[in-house]
């Protein structure tokens, strides 16, 4: 294992944003049997280093694009967990104020621009968001996430051309987990090295692996700075994998208990944990430090949620255009 | 065999069954509907039962698949493509409207297109927006499409059944709501005639019209009428494209009264076209101006409160027929 060129304070800062989305997300878990939350409710367990790593290295106004398993996207754009939850719990107090719950977590000022739950419809709209930028002068990076099954649908292979075409500074970043839903990678491509189709776009494109933190946030930083400067848009591949089923139950017919049980062996914050130990960064009672901070965060975030005041009825219609014809 | 309890779930999955043992030309395809066993596990099994050719799983890729659909059938198979919900099937509208709906007509007669796509439709479980639509009346706007929306256990099967026989493509909707319920099945009984609406309750008072998952919702507001004593015959249509303005118009010249129970938003909705319809052909039947009770025009919201008050209810229903009553006192 190479050595990890990196402070105290930052390495502790990655690992407690990973120790916070998994421990929000299996309090999620635990509320949707509680009845508290409903609707789907995609899990990003096993896939925290994804989104940690990837935004560690981006800048507050730069874009974001994400799927409806954008908890931790969210939670890292600076969406407050308790708004988070109470989105979750289709209250007034939500990040959405209850319209959009898990799947659909938007942020003005954090620049997170979904939550979308169409596989390939966030896309697109990262090519025109940087065309925004772009024709506005500004140098800001879209992010823009998506998984593996997204790269089937028509709008990816039209984006990445535009993209191309345009040297847009988008930054794709697909995020392997080797399954749409129950349909594993070699069942639903073709072409299973991802990173070849950008490369037919002439996107320079390169996979990542996506349960090494460190990784993820040294080769988004190096590709992002180029997306920045004008090189056009990049493509990585993050292989990673997820835990849970596709949303909060299936019968996971579609992979075997040792498939998955392989993967948690490289449970990307256990593994980074031990690292992060071995070099004598963090022990345990930084460990249990942060465990409790976290606790009280997401502990809090329940409370807050559980006495928020519903969206009345009568603002039912609100938000639905901002200047509505009288 | 004779009549058993069955679910909505069970009797599209026979159908689809049936439909593949009798003609060698129909398979199944769609996402996630082989290993997986479909996403509301209508396919569940039939995998195992009927191999791979039959079940094909395909890759996440609407508009290739709906469309290699329209080839299929061009080419003399008789495809039933499943696309997840009527959400998704905007990725592959244009193969429908533009390629299945037309190529006939537009072939000067030459060209057929036996294809059937059957979608979950509708909101209710708390999906949010971009899941929760019901477009039935976008397909059931285009010439060259039938749609088939059926409401009650038998007529799942019977829809897909009759879909599959039809020389054209049919739309096929399946509202997310009734995959749970149970009916009574009777899986040997001849198809039954889906083209045509069914009256599923005769009464004197007023004609309530619905179709698909509104129908269980129209029930029980009949039900809750009666005990009003308020005598409604509840109409479902069944079929979506072509209406069977002869059962409607029947049974309206009965009732002179009309309430239209529709999940779609009301502008431009399937509602406002039989109460059109009915104005067009049975003017001087009506006595009160018909009712329609239709989704609130806003997003489908995620929050339940919320997502229960855009959505059309037994309360609402049963309030919009006392508003088409004549007044007491
Ligand atoms: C256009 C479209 N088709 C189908 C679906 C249903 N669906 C939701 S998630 C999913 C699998 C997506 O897989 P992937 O892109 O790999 O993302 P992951 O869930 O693995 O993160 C499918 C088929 C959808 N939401 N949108
Ligand atoms: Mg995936």
């Amino acid at each position: 294992m190479t050595y990890l060129d990196m402070s105290r304070e930052h390495a502790t800062e990655l690992l407690e944003r990973m120790v916070l989305i998994r421990r929000f997300e299996e309090k999620c878990a635990e509320q949707y049997s509680a009845g508290k939350i409903r609707g789907f409710l995609h899990l990003y367990v096993g896939e925290e280093a994804v989104a940690v790593g990837a935004l560690a290295s981006l800048r507050p106004d730069d874009n974001v694009v994400a799927t409806y398993r954008e908890h931790g996207h969210a939670l890292i754009r600076g969406i407050s967990p308790s708004a988070v939850m109470a989105e979750m719990y289709g209250k007034a107090t939500g990040c959405a104020r209850g319209r959009g719950g898990s799947m659909h977590l938007f942020s003005d000022a954090g620049r997170l621009f979904g939550g979308n739950a169409i596989v390939a419809g966030g896309l697109p709209i990262a090519c025109g968001l940087a065309l925004a930028d772009l024709m506005s002068k500004r140098e800001a990076v879209t992010a823009c996430f998506f998984g593996d099954g997204a790269t089937d649908e028509g709008a990816y292979h039209e984006a990445l051309n535009l993209a191309s075409l345009w040297k847009l500074p988008v930054l794709f970043l697909c995020e392997n987990n080797l399954y749409a839903m129950g349909t594993a990678l070699e069942r639903h491509a073709a072409e299973t090295d991802l990173t070849r189709i950008p490369a037919a776009h002439r996107i320079p494109s390169e996979a990542v692996d996506g349960m090494d933190v460190a990784a993820i946030e040294r080769t988004v930083r190096y590709a992002a700075d180029l997306v920045r400067d004008g090189a056009g848009p990049r493509f990585l591949e993050l292989r990673t994998y997820r835990f849970r089923a596709h949303s909060m139950y299936d019968a996971e017919r579609y992979r075997s208990k040792d498939e998955v049980a392989k993967w948690m062996e490289r449970d990307p914050i256990t593994m980074f944990e031990r690292r992060l130990r071995q070099q004598g960064l963090i022990d345990d009672t930084l460990i249990s430090q942060i465990e409790e901070r976290v606790a009280n965060v997401v502990a809090a975030a329940v409370d807050a949620a559980e006495e928020a005041p519903l969206e009345p009825v009568s603002n039912l219609c609100r938000d639905l255009y901002a200047r509505a014809p009288t | 065999m004779t009549a058993a309890t069955a679910t909505y779930r069970e009797a599209v999955r026979s159908g689809i069954r049936r439909a593949i043992q009798q003609d060698t030309r129909v398979f199944l395809m769609g996402e996630d509907v082989g290993r997986y066993g479909g996403a509301f596990a209508v396919s569940a099994g039939l995998l195992e039962e009927l191999g791979p050719e039959r079940i094909r799983d395909t890759p996440l890729s609407e508009s290739a698949f709906v469309g290699a659909g329209v080839g299929a059938a061009l080419g003399g198979m008789r495809p039933i493509v499943e696309v997840m919900t009527v959400n998704f099937s905007l990725l592959a509208i244009d193969q429908l409207v533009n390629s299945a709906a037309a190529l006939r007509h537009m072939s000067g007669g030459q060209l057929s297109v036996p294809l059937v796509v059957r979608m979950a439709t509708g909101a209710g479980r708390q999906l949010a927006a971009q899941h929760s639509h019901s477009f039935e009346n976008w397909y059931a706007h285009v010439p060259g499409l039938k749609v088939l929306a059926p409401g009650t256990v038998q007529d799942a099967r019977d829809c897909v059944l009759a879909a599959v026989d039809d020389p054209d493509p049919v739309i096929v909707f399946e509202h997310q709501l009734l995959y749970n319920v149970q009916g009574t099945l009777d899986d040997d009984a001849p198809v039954a005639d889906v083209w045509h609406a069914a009256v599923l309750e005769t009464g004197t008072d007023l004609t309530l019209v619905t179709y698909g998952g509104s129908v269980p919702k129209a029930l029980a507001a009949a039900a809750a009428l009666r005990s009003e004593g308020i005598n409604p015959e509840v109409v479902d249509l069944r079929c979506l494209r072509p209406l069977d303005w002869q059962t409607i118009i029947a049974s309206v010249t009965r009732t002179h009264r009309m309430v239209v129970v529709d999940e779609g938003w009301k502008t431009g909705s399937l509602a406002g076209e039989i109460v059109a319809g009915v104005v067009d052909r049975g003017f001087y039947e009506l006595d009160a101006a018909p009712e329609r009770v239709c989704s609130v025009e806003v997003a489908v919201p995620y929050a339940k409160h919320l997502e229960d008050a855009v959505l059309p209810s037994v309360s609402r229903i049963v309030e919009a027929a006392r508003k088409v009553m004549p007044r007491h006192g």
